[in-house]
């Protein structure tokens, strides 16, 4: 099945995690995403093997980042009616807070989707969400469909 | 290079290996260990794929790579290295990662102050001239505590 049939899968079945089980480096990170009254919410379940810093104990900052980009990408396919897959083109990530070994929780928001390129920033906290531990801005690029 | 600068910076580039554990997990390797810049490998894994019909490995494997051999050159470049924390990233992703190839990174800290360090970072496929990223990352010198030592140092 290819990734776009399984959006429409999830989005029939209301099940955004089935996108996540298909993504072997989201299971590899521990990430799954549920759907809730704001949307969707992508989730890093802690694992020792995210840690970055064993001194504070701190999660890698790559998957911090990680977990902002997989955010950003599926609220662009859960959110609109993707016909292509988007493609990363960049992603700024601001580190705020250190992120301690517990589930972090990430929430996108499609600042701009136009007809080729979606602006979209995420936001990261733990325990309190008004104590975000990371930001990121993101350019995707909607590949223009070849012509017929 | 002085044999106790080899040293320093080879303890440092193993406890980066055998300490960090998302490193290990990556099964990251530092090839080069420089004050003047950094290399690091990442082995293909089926564990890092993104996007399943192509087998392409996620961004944010890349960005992990990245962000590691960035922190890596800063503290290659540090005379004394110690704590840092990473204070931005941005990763320009000019190309798709081969699936199946290695990947590698190279990172320079070109301004090193006292209480900011300043990186450029690049991925690509060993013997291809086209980067897959291109990458610039800021880190904080943590532990400056700032102002002078009763003896007229620094602290």
């Amino acid at each position: 099945m290819s990734l776009l049939e399984l959006v429409d899968r999830c989005r029939r079945l209301a099940d955004p995690q089935l996108l996540v089980t298909e993504i072997p480096y989201a299971r590899f990170l521990g990430i799954r995403t549920s759907v809730g009254d704001g949307g969707l919410l992508t989730v890093l379940e802690f694992r020792d093997s995210n840690i970055g810093n064993p001194a504070l104990p701190a999660l890698h900052g790559g998957v911090v980042g990680a977990l902002l980009e997989t955010a950003a990408i599926l609220e662009l396919l859960w959110a609109h009616e993707a016909e292509v897959v988007p493609k990363i083109i960049n992603i700024t990530v601001d580190y705020l807070r250190p992120a301690g070994p517990r589930d972090t929780y990430a929430k996108a928001l499609i600042t701009k989707q136009g007809r080729r390129i979606a602006n979209v920033s995420v936001q990261a906290w733990q325990e309190d969400a008004s104590k975000l531990i990371a930001t990121a801005d993101c350019h995707f690029l909607l590949p223009g469909l070849e012509p017929g | 290079m002085d044999p106790r600068t080899r040293q320093k910076l080879d303890k440092t580039s193993e406890l980066f290996i055998g300490d960090i554990p998302h490193v290990r997990a990556m099964n990251m390797t530092v090839e080069h260990m420089h004050a003047d810049g950094v290399t690091m490998m990442l082995p293909y894994s089926k564990d890092l794929i993104g996007d399943p019909e192509t087998g392409r490995l996620h961004g944010g494997a890349v960005t992990t790579l990245i962000d590691s051999v960035a922190g890596l050159a800063v503290l290659a470049a540090m005379p004394d290295p110690g704590p840092i924390a990473t204070l931005d990233l941005r990763i320009d992703y000019l190309r798709p990662a081969r699936p199946g190839l290695p990947l590698r990174a190279h990172a320079n800290c070109f301004r090193l102050a006292r209480q900011i360090a300043f990186v450029r970072a690049s991925a690509y496929h060993d013997g291809d001239p086209d980067a897959i990223a291109a990458a610039q990352a800021s880190f904080i010198i943590k532990g400056y505590g700032g102002g002078l030592q009763a003896d007229g140092r620094s602290a």
